[in-house]
């Protein structure tokens, strides 16, 4: 039986393009920023909410053993849902330290909301324009991000912290 | 507080001519091929949210310092990964996505050279 190279050629094509699709398929096409696990942070100097004259830079991190760092906002409503469990770390783990950044929030507004829910931060630093969050990679709050002294990444969450996330941190920690 | 409004005023009424025309297209080239991660099928440049406004005033800043696209890319792919640009560069794991034109393309000319060479043949015969 005599197969003309054409309907080879054709046959082929049909086939690569499924497989091409198939495999497109499959791939998880949601955005996610485990990439990021890994690499390091660096960069960046952090103005303190209330005093302009104190800043933090990757240097000072370095003195941590884990640092986690927390961007949130007044605004922003899951901020509060994850705000429990930044003060159990905070009031139980001395090996961790964290350090809120403020973003796109008024000052006013960010010391009430800590008045109010409590203060878990070490430091608190403002990024009123976003600037900053361009910086660690984040692209809406909350966004939490786990460093060692290395200024590796070693966790980022995306969202609340919530009670899985929380355990997690406390077995890298412990 | 009038003075307050007539600066401001001012500084908008400027603002638009701080970048020339050159860096103006740059920008507008740059925020094309970056993707706004949180918007549906969007680039920088057509979206208005808070993540695409930060990462525009971030550009703005990198193309006043004088960086070039590829700089901008790099450090946006550093913090996003390479879904942050429309088109990414090329690597072990995109190489398909680079080639696969010039594959179909050759393809292509071998399937109408074959269809061409077998039309001649019908009609000699």
């Amino acid at each position: 039986m005599k197969i003309s190279i054409t309907k080879i050629i054709i046959f082929s094509s049909v086939i690569f393009v499924l497989i091409i699709f198939w495999q497109g398929l499959k791939k998880d096409k949601n955005y996610d920023t485990k990439s990021l696990i890994g690499s390091k942070i660096s960069n960046f100097n952090l103005m303190e909410i209330n005093n302009v004259d104190q800043y933090i830079s990757e240097e000072d991190l370095k003195k941590n053993r884990y640092t986690l760092i927390n961007f949130f906002a007044s605004w922003c409503a899951p901020c509060r849902v994850e705000h429990e469990y930044l003060l159990n770390l905070s009031n139980k783990y001395q090996q961790i330290k964290i350090i809120g950044i403020n973003f796109k929030d008024k000052k006013n507004n960010a010391n009430s909301f800590l008045k109010e829910l409590g203060n878990p931060y070490d430091f608190i630093g403002k990024d009123a324009d976003g600037k900053i969050s361009i910086l660690f990679g984040i692209y809406g709050i909350p966004e939490s991000i786990l460093i060692n002294d290395e200024l590796t990444v070693i966790k980022k969450i995306v969202g609340p912290i919530n009670q899985i996330q929380f355990e997690d941190i406390l077995k890298i920690i412990k | 507080m009038k003075v307050k409004i007539f600066f401001f005023i001012i500084s908008f009424s400027f603002s638009g001519h701080l970048f020339s025309d050159d860096s103006q297209t740059k920008l507008l080239e740059i925020y094309k091929n970056l993707r706004c991660l949180v918007c549906q099928g969007q680039s920088i440049a057509d979206s208005n949210s808070d993540f695409a406004a930060t990462i525009k005033l971030v550009v703005q800043d990198q193309v006043q310092e004088g960086k070039t696209k590829d700089e901008i890319y790099s450090f946006l792919i550093s913090k996003y990964g390479e879904w942050i640009v429309y088109q990414p560069t090329l690597s072990k794991n995109n190489f398909l996505l680079w080639i696969l034109p010039y594959v179909v393309f050759f393809l292509g000319g071998l399937l109408i050279f074959f269809i061409s060479r077998k039309n001649k043949q019908n009609k000699t015969n």
